[in-house]
C-alpha cells in the first residue's frame, strides 16, 4: 500500500469514530429530560433580574475585592521573597507553601467559623467579610509566586544598567524591574483571576444573607426552591460569560508575547 | 584642564583580586587610566577583561585589593556608591536600554531620579545627547524599534546624560552586525577626540590603534603587556601576545 494512501486511510478512520461517539451520545440522550430539568424557560425567567443584580454583581464584587486585596499582599509577599534579610525569605517561603498546599474552601471554613469562636473576633462584612479575607489571604500566596517569577524574568542586564547610572535599590526595583515584570506577569495574572472568580462560589460555605449571594449560592438556593435545575444553567452562563472572554484574552496575548521578544 | 585634580589617575586598580566560587578570574591587577586617556582593553575570552571593567563600577565586588575612581575608594563599604556611579558611565555589549520606556525616557530617568534635575532640564540633556549621537528623530521611539546600531548609540547617550567625568564599555560592538558597527565607533572617536576619559574592552584593533592612549592585554586573569597600541599591536613582546594577535588580526 502506497504511504499517502495508508495515511489517508487512518485519518477517515479516525474521523469515523468521532462521528460514531457523537452519534451515540445524541441517541443515548434523554433530550426531553434534559431540558425539563435545565432549560425550563418559565423558572428562568423567574431567575431574572436577580440573578444579575443581586448574584452577577456580588460575584464580580467579591472577585475584584479578593483579587486587588491579593495583588497588594501578593506583591508585599513577593518583594518578601526576595529580599536579601534572610528571615523575611523564610517566612514569606513558609506562608506561600502553606496557603497552597491547604484547598481554599478549608481556609474560608476556618475563617468563617473556626476564627470567631476560638478568639471571639469576627471579621468585618459578616460571614461574606470572613469569607473575602480567606480568600485574599489564599489569592495572595498564588499571586506572590507569579510575581516574584515575573521580577526573575527581568533580564539582569537591566538592574546593572539602571545601578551603573547611580539609581538605587528601590528606584531600580520601582522604575525598571517591576513595570517590566508586570507586563511579563499580566497573562498568567489574568489566569489566576478567572481562578478567582471561580472561587468566589466556594463562599457558599460561609452561609450568606439572601442579598449577599453571589452565583453559585443564588443558583444553589433558587434550585431547592423551585425543585428544578434550570438556574444551575443561567450561573453557569454568567459564569461562562466572564471567563470565556478572559481566556480568549489570555491566549491572544500569550500569542502576541511570543511573537514581540 | 588648570585644575590639578587631587588625586593621581581617573582609574587606579592595585593588586585586584575577583574570584568567582573556586575560580579565581582576576590574579593580582595593577592597571590605571589616566584623566583624559583612552584604554582599551584586549585579551581571549574568558581572560578576564570585562571583570576588571564590571569591577570598576562594583557590578562586580572585589574579593581584595583596590579600585579608586578619581580618588575614592569604590571597595570601601562607607563610600556612596550610587554617587561614584553616577560619575561613571557604562556603556554594555548587549545595550541594556529600558523597553518600556521611550528613547527620552531611557535618558531623562536616572537624571531625575539620582540628579533630581527637573523633567524640563532632563529632557533638554537628552535631546542635546540624542543629537551628539545623531539620534534626534528617534527621541520618542521605543527600543524594540531600533536596529542594534541605533540602541548602542542610545545606550551611550544615555549614559553621557549624567554628564559622567570617564565612561567604560564592555565590548560595545560585539553583539551589533559588521554593518552597524562603523556608527558606535564614529561615536566613540568623538567622545575619545572630546577629551573623554574611557575604558574601552574591544575586539576592535582598528580602534585600539587609532584612538588608544594605551593597549592593554590580558590573559588568564593577568595584565601580560600593556604599551602604545601601535606599538603592542605591531611588535608584541610577549609570547601569548603574538599567539593572540596571529588569531585576530
Amino acid at each position: 500500500m502506497k504511504r499517502t494512501t495508508k495515511t489517508r486511510l487512518t485519518r477517515g478512520v479516525m474521523y469515523l469514530i468521532f462521528l460514531a461517539a457523537v452519534a451515540a451520545l445524541v441517541l443515548a440522550a434523554d433530550w426531553a429530560a434534559i431540558q425539563k430539568a435545565f432549560f425550563n424557560v418559565e423558572i428562568a425567567k423567574d431567575a431574572f433580574p436577580d440573578v444579575i443584580v443581586v448574584a452577577a454583581k456580588n460575584t464580580i464584587i467579591y472577585t475584584a475585592i479578593a483579587f486587588a486585596g491579593g495583588m497588594v499582599f501578593g506583591l508585599v509577599l513577593a518583594l518578601m521573597k526576595l529580599s536579601p534579610v534572610a528571615p523575611y525569605r523564610w517566612a514569606a517561603t513558609a506562608y506561600i507553601e502553606f496557603f497552597r498546599g491547604l484547598p481554599a474552601l478549608l481556609v474560608i471554613f476556618t475563617f468563617a467559623f473556626a476564627v470567631p469562636i476560638a478568639f471571639q473576633w469576627r471579621p468585618p462584612g459578616g460571614s461574606a467579610g470572613a469569607g473575602l479575607l480567606a480568600l485574599i489571604i489564599v489569592s495572595a500566596a498564588y499571586i506572590a509566586e507569579t510575581i516574584r517569577a515575573g521580577i526573575q524574568a527581568v533580564p539582569k542586564g537591566q538592574v546593572e544598567a539602571a545601578h551603573s547610572l547611580g539609581m538605587s535599590g528601590s528606584w531600580t526595583m520601582v522604575s525598571v524591574v517591576l513595570p517590566q515584570a508586570f507586563r511579563i506577569v499580566i497573562p498568567p495574572l489574568t489566569n489566576e483571576l478567572v481562578v478567582l472568580i471561580k472561587d468566589t462560589s466556594l463562599l457558599f460555605i460561609a452561609g450568606m444573607a439572601i442579598q449577599e449571594q453571589e452565583l453559585t449560592t443564588f443558583a444553589r438556593d433558587s434550585v431547592s426552591s423551585v425543585g428544578n435545575s434550570t438556574p444551575l444553567t443561567i450561573a453557569a452562563l454568567m459564569y461562562l460569560a466572564v471567563t470565556l472572554p478572559l481566556t480568549r484574552l489570555v491566549a491572544y496575548m500569550e500569542r502576541r508575547g511570543a511573537r514581540g521578544r | 584642564m588648570t585644575d590639578k585634580p587631587d588625586y593621581e589617575h581617573a582609574i587606579d586598580v592595585q593588586q585586584l583580586y575577583k574570584s568567582f566560587g573556586r575560580n579565581e578570574v582576576l590574579k593580582g591587577i595593577d592597571f590605571h587610566v589616566d584623566d583624559g586617556e583612552v584604554v582599551c582593553v584586549i585579551g581571549p575570552s574568558g581572560s578576564g577583561k570585562s571583570t576588571l571593567l564590571r569591577c570598576v563600577n562594583r557590578l562586580e565586588v572585589p574579593t581584595k585589593g583596590r579600585v579608586l575612581v578619581e580618588g575614592v575608594d569604590i571597595t570601601d563599604p562607607e563610600t556612596d556608591l550610587n554617587e561614584v556611579r553616577s560619575r561613571i558611565g557604562m556603556v554594555f555589549q548587549s545595550f541594556n536600554l529600558f523597553p518600556h520606556l521611550t528613547v527620552t525616557a531611557n535618558l531623562t530617568l536616572a537624571q531625575r531620579r539620582v540628579k533630581g534635575r527637573s523633567k524640563a532640564d532632563a529632557t533638554q540633556c537628552a535631546l542635546e545627547n540624542l543629537a551628539r549621537v545623531g539620534l534626534e528623530d528617534k527621541a520618542d521611539a521605543y527600543p524594540a524599534h531600533l536596529s542594534g546600531g541605533q540602541q548602542q548609540r542610545v545606550a551611550i547617550a544615555r549614559a553621557l546624560s549624567m554628564e559622567p567625568d570617564l565612561m567604560l564599555f564592555d565590548e560595545p560592538t560585539s553583539a551589533l552586525d559588521p554593518e552597524l558597527v562603523g556608527d558606535v565607533l564614529e561615536v566613540m572617536k568623538t567622545l575619545a577626540a572630546d577629551g573623554m576619559t574611557m575604558m574601552v574592552v574591544t575586539h576592535e584593533m582598528g580602534f585600539a590603534r587609532e584612538v588608544g592612549d594605551k593597549l592593554v592585554f590580558m590573559d588568564e586573569g593577568i595584565i601580560m603587556e600593556e604599551g602604545e597600541p601601535g606599538e603592542v599591536l605591531s611588535n608584541p613582546q610577549h609570547e601569548r601576545t603574538q599567539e593572540f594577535l596571529s588569531k585576530v588580526l
